[in-house]
């Protein structure tokens, strides 16, 4: 950047990544990435309440990520997404009152009280679920694109995994059978650098785990999973050329998340200061700077969508609250289909 | 519409049970375009065990697929293949490799539906070849089929005819839930009546194979066919031995079980799966915890496999399982046990 100051019309050029996105689209990717940050924050906030029975897992800092990469989807796409995955269902539309009507154990949510934070599902709005085993979603994703080409429907689906789950057997067999048969499968690792505490340096014997992408002849991309725009410019590319038949691309987005792996994690592997280091590279705020430094939004708009999304937040809590608990007699009764 | 009307209309034909094994994938993917069969080595080998055959030439590499060697894998791809509209049907070249697959089945396959809250259901089949007998030792023999029936969410046949062989298949196809279906590989080649048409066995019902007083030998698979031969020798001593065909250990007809010890006082249990924790454990204990229980005269016997790997010298792998002379003597003198 200049020292100069410079005036309106001199300002320089926005990278193709952002002035490819309009400002309805970029509109929705902030309001998203806020719903999202609220969202866990509203979650966490519910567990210190005792509003919460399980456990959870924080996506705060990785909001670029899932917005990022699903931005450039169509409605009728399919995700999968994993442990850690609020914020791919928001990513794709869910409500949040029934997300959290899911999170409290309620008859009205997503799974009926039945999957909790680690299995919501949205099967008919293409959700086809978060995952509670590392690297779960991964094979699923392969006959997911057998379907999709079976019934030539011209459907993408992208699907989500960690940094650990690509030292499963799983991310091996997935990748190689998803390319040798060309499927329209978009795969995205969101290394967050830790597999619980695990350093992925200590946990890999490779730089990036977008390097693994050569060994099933397919593209990899290793990208700032903390830039909305660069993420979705990428994403853009490996869901078209999902969708043209040429096959599925592995995307490596580099993100970091805020909170601990789950309520139980007292940071004893990471240091303040990398927490720290991340929190400065907050991809919100990283968006919003873009965009006031463009003139795209002003201070007043951008503060408008947050307040929006939180109160959004608060009602879908509150809705929660409300509703009825399942009733123990019907245990049983979606354990086998009928 | 019971089986039994179906075979009076039809000819009078006989299958190996491979052979109605494939004549159901045929006629299942000439019915649906959604079925496909995918597995290692399913195409133009036709199968370890040749079940798939000339499948490949008939229907296409799109729709009976050689997959890598990654069960894991192929385990999620039946999943996610499922969940989206088709009716994948997988072949586990050996059942032994179910354990690579364990994760998808048990995990993702049995839970999906439950944790969804009922809002997606997986409809998928697998096929394992299973059992001893081959001399291919203690990775390639063994009986795993109670592991399934362990987990709500599955269901999990063994059919011991060609009869039922291609019947229960077709009801599996049909069936909106993961089924397994464990398929001895000693039962290949035996032979029986198959109608030519489709039909459908009838998941969850046992079969009365043979009628009897005396005792009643409840098996599955390839023991209900050792428990027929040895209830004809019994008829030789005299003693009536009813012969129950489990076809499903989950679901599991217990019915049929506790009206025939109602009738015979007498029960025994014959699997080929590891005797400890295994079928004739469930199955003794439903008897104990209901009123059959007050019929018995006589102790259930179990009659399981040893408590060992399958060994490769063809003397320790008969002695490792149950063979119908064991069948016999057991029945005899649980017969003379009730009588003393």
């Amino acid at each position: 950047m200049s020292a100069e100051p410079m005036s309106a019309d001199q300002k320089p050029n926005q990278r193709p990544e952002l002035a490819a996105l309009d400002d309805a689209t970029v509109a929705q990717a902030l309001t998203r990435m806020h719903l999202i940050r609220k969202f866990e924050e509203a979650a966490e906030a519910s567990y210190m309440r005792g509003l919460i029975h399980g456990t959870m897992h924080l996506s705060i800092g990785q909001e670029a990520s899932a917005v990022g990469t699903t931005l450039p989807l169509e409605a009728h796409d399919y995700i999968l997404s994993t442990h850690r995955g609020h914020g791919h269902c928001i990513a794709r539309g869910a409500e949040p009152k029934l997300m959290f009507a899911e999170f409290f154990g309620k008859e009205t949510g997503y799974c009926k009280g039945r999957g909790g934070s680690m299995h919501i599902a949205d099967v008919e709005g293409g959700n086809l679920g978060a995952n509670g085993i590392v690297g779960g979603g991964l094979p699923i994703a392969v006959g997911v694109g057998m379907s999709i080409k079976a019934q030539k429907n011209g459907r993408v689906c992208m699907v989500f995994f960690g940094d650990g789950a690509s030292n499963e057997g799983a991310f091996h067999e997935a990748l190689n059978m998803a390319s040798i048969w060309k499927l329209p499968v978009v795969f995205v690792c969101e290394n967050n650098k830790y597999g619980m505490s695990m350093d992925i340096g200590r946990a890999m014997a490779v730089a990036n785990v977008a390097d693994r992408a050569a060994a099933y002849g397919m593209p990899g991309h290793c990208l700032d999973g903390n830039d909305l725009a660069g993420v979705a410019a990428v994403a853009k590319l490996a869901i078209a050329r999902a969708r043209s038949g040429e096959g599925p691309s592995l995307i490596e987005c580099k993100t970091y998340r805020w909170r601990g792996h789950s309520k139980s994690d007292r940071n004893l592997y990471r240091s303040k200061e990398e927490i720290e280091e991340w929190r400065n590279q907050d991809p919100i705020r990283r968006l919003e700077d873009e965009l006031k430094a463009h003139d795209r939004f002003d201070a007043a708009t951008l503060m408008k969508l947050e307040e929006d999304a939180q109160r959004d937040i608060d009602a879908a809590v509150e809705f929660a609250r409300a509703c009825p608990d399942p009733d123990p007699k019907d245990l049983t009764r979606d354990v086998y289909a009928l | 519409m019971p089986s039994d009307t179906l075979e009076a209309v039809s000819e009078i034909r006989e299958l190996s049970y491979a052979e109605a094994v494939r004549e159901a994938l045929a006629q299942a993917m000439e019915a649906d375009e959604r079925v496909f069969l995918f597995g290692e080595d399913v195409g133009v080998y036709g199968g370890a065990f040749g079940v798939s055959g000339d499948l490949v030439h008939r229907f296409g590499k799109d729709r009976v697929i050689d997959t890598p060697i990654s069960e894991l894998g192929i385990a999620g791809a039946a999943v996610g293949a499922a969940i989206t509209g088709m009716r994948p049907v997988l072949e586990i070249q050996f059942s032994d490799f179910v354990t690579l697959a364990m994760e998808q089945l048990v995990n993702q396959a049995a839970k999906i539906r439950f944790m969804f809250g009922g809002k997606a259901s997986v409809p998928m089949v697998v096929r394992l070849p299973g059992g001893s007998g081959t001399g291919a030792a203690a990775q390639h023999s063994q009986s795993l089929e109670a592991w399934f029936a362990h987990v709500p969410g599955l269901k999990a046949l063994q059919p011991s005819t060609p009869h039922d062989a291609k019947g229960m298949l077709l009801a599996a196809i049909d069936d909106p839930n993961p089924v397994l279906i464990f398929e001895h590989k000693l039962l290949y080649k035996t032979k029986g009546h198959v109608p030519a048409e489709a039909y459908r066995v009838p998941i969850g019902k046992a079969a009365i194979r043979r009628e009897g007083t005396d005792v009643t030998i409840v098996g599955s698979s390839i023991m209900a066919r050792k428990a027929e031969a040895a209830a004809e020798r019994l008829a030789g001593d005299g003693i009536s031995a009813e012969v129950i065909d489990l076809r499903s250990i989950r679901p599991i007809d217990f019915t049929t079980i506790a009206e025939s010890v109602r009738k015979t006082h007498r029960l025994l249990v014959v699997y080929e799966g590891v005797k400890t924790m295994g079928i004739g454990a469930e199955i003794s204990a439903m008897i104990a915890e209901s009123e059959a229980f007050d019929f018995l005269d006589a102790p259930i016997i179990r009659l399981g496999g040893a408590d060992s790997p399958i060994p490769y010298n063809p003397v320790l792998e008969k002695a490792a399982v149950p063979q119908e002379d064991d069948i016999v003597t057991a029945a005899a003198n649980l017969v003379r046990r009730g009588e003393a």
